[in-house]
Order: structure tokens, then C-alpha cells, then sequence
């Protein structure tokens, strides 16, 4: 009788980690996604008519075993990049993701330069 | 004179600056789906409204044109642009419906009130085939070849023009 409520206890707690995995993952999917018809929400926040179809379209899609990259290719290629919070990094968009760390690397390069030419200052 | 190696570094960054918000304030930032427009059609599959057949895409290849167009009756400017979409099909043009998470009843009403200008009447009761055409909103129309490449896409009412421009490259 003890092992069968331990087999059950350790069923449904199996049960519900995978449902919360499951839910997160999607939730993470549904967070990358912008809801068009909106003022700036993504569609996790959003419970217009357009982000509750785009719901029921990801979890078909995670049910059928596509990963999140897959769908956001298949919907980036109905709706564009405009679909996506993060979009991939291509040709267009080269700049938008080089140009950070080429500011990051030349902003150090100027603090170093000045720090330099100040203590360079104070010794002479 | 000697220019400070500064004074051109902060030239350059506000030269460099003023230059990135020009070009943002020129770029057309409203969102559409026209970037879908030369494409190929996505296989699909629907029901007829009276689910007594169903449509794929390869009904589309028989016709030289199609126009795809998402109505409700719900959808006040689909009452606006109905008596365009009946002109174009009183003018030769093959045109289906795709009724959109829609009651049959009320889309039937819909269409015995204003006329059926379509070849077609499928429906998308919860809307999930209507992401795989692109839309985000109804009305929407997109016209395809018998490639099933699509060749405009309408998005919101055909007015005046709209209808003007369709029939003027379709016929």
C-alpha cells in the first residue's frame, strides 16, 4: 500500500516538473515574440485576439517537436523580423550587433588614452 | 592652428549621431506583411464553411489569379470592401473566402445579406491557419498566381483604388 502511494506521489511530482518545463518553455518562446497589433508587448503579455492564435500556433508547434529557432523561422518568414525580439544576426542587421562592441572596445580605448596622457601630464 | 585630437573625436560621434536619427526619422516604421509579397504560398488545407469539402492549394493552380481574402461577419470594414470584392468577381476574378473565427451561422447571414463574391468559402474558426498566410488583422486580401507566388498583399479594406488597381493588373 506504501509503495503504491509512493509510486503515485513520485508520478505526480514527475508529472507537474514537466509541466512547468514545458509551460517555462513556452513562456520563454512567447516572451522573444512581439505582438504586432500592440503598443510594445510581446505576446506572453499580451491577450489580444492575434497573440492568443499566436499561442495556439507555437504549442502546435512544440507538440510536434519543433524547437524554439524553428519557430521563430517559420513565423519570421510570415511576419518578418519585426516577429522577433532578438533577431538573428544576418547581412541587415550586421551593424545593429557589431557596432556595441565596437563602441564598447573604442570607448575603452579613449578612457585609456586619456588616463594615460593625464598621468603622462603629471610627470612632466 | 592645431585642432585637439577631442574636439574631432566629439565631432565625429555627434556628426555620426545626428546622421543615425535623420536616416531613422526618414525610414517608414509602420509594420506590414508586404516584405511577403514574391513569395511562395505555404501548403494548407480547410474546411469549406459547411465542412462538406476542403480546400488546398492546389485548387489555386487552376486559376491564372486568385484572391485570397479573410472576412467576418464581425468586421465592420469587411462590410465596406464587400461591394468591391463582388464587383471583382463580377468581373471574372476568382476570388476565396476564408471566413475568420466566425460563427457559420453569422457568416452565412453575412454573405446571404451582401452577396457572395466568392468561389470559395473556407473557414479558420480559430484562426490558427490564418498565420501561415501572414495576417494580423481582418480584412486581408493577397492574390496569388497559378505558381502560388503571391503577388500583392491588401492589407485592411479594398477601396476605390485598391479595387481600380487589382482589376486593372488582373484582367
Amino acid at each position: 500500500m506504501n509503495l503504491k502511494r509512493l509510486i503515485t506521489i513520485f508520478f505526480l511530482f514527475f508529472v507537474s516538473v514537466e509541466a512547468i518545463e514545458n509551460n517555462n518553455n513556452l513562456t520563454e518562446i512567447y516572451k522573444n515574440l512581439r505582438c504586432l497589433v500592440c503598443q510594445g508587448q510581446s505576446v506572453a503579455d499580451s491577450n489580444s485576439d492575434f497573440a492568443s492564435t499566436l499561442k495556439l500556433v507555437v504549442q502546435d508547434q512544440v507538440k510536434e517537436g519543433k524547437s524554439a529557432d524553428e519557430i521563430y523561422e517559420f513565423l519570421i518568414s510570415k511576419y518578418g523580423e519585426w516577429i522577433v525580439y532578438n533577431p538573428p544576426f544576418n547581412k541587415k542587421n550586421f551593424f545593429l550587433w557589431v557596432l556595441p562592441y565596437l563602441f564598447l572596445i573604442l570607448g575603452g580605448l579613449f578612457i585609456y588614452v586619456l588616463i594615460r596622457k593625464n598621468r603622462h601630464n603629471k610627470a612632466n | 592652428m592645431k585642432i585637439s585630437f577631442y574636439k574631432i573625436i566629439t565631432f565625429v560621434i555627434v556628426f555620426f549621431l545626428l546622421i543615425v536619427f535623420w536616416l531613422g526619422l526618414q525610414k517608414d516604421n509602420s509594420y506590414n506583411t508586404k516584405s511577403l509579397v514574391g513569395t511562395n504560398l505555404s501548403s494548407f488545407n480547410l474546411p469549406s464553411i459547411n465542412n462538406e469539402d476542403t480546400i488546398t492549394e492546389n485548387y489555386l493552380k487552376n486559376n491564372k489569379f486568385t484572391i485570397i481574402n479573410f472576412f467576418a461577419s464581425w468586421c465592420a470594414p469587411c462590410r465596406i470592401e464587400h461591394k468591391y470584392l463582388l464587383n471583382l468577381s463580377n468581373n471574372g476574378i476568382k476570388i476565396v473566402g476564408v471566413n475568420f473565427k466566425d460563427k457559420k451561422e453569422n457568416a452565412l447571414q453575412f454573405l446571404n445579406e451582401l452577396g457572395n463574391p466568392y468561389e470559395f468559402v473556407a473557414q479558420d474558426v480559430d484562426g490558427k491557419a490564418s498565420i501561415s498566410f501572414g495576417i494580423y488583422g481582418i480584412p486581408e486580401s493577397i492574390i496569388v498566381n497559378d505558381k502560388l507566388i503571391v503577388i500583392k498583399k491588401v492589407i485592411g479594406p479594398i477601396n476605390q483604388q485598391i479595387y481600380e488597381e487589382i482589376l486593372e493588373n488582373l484582367k
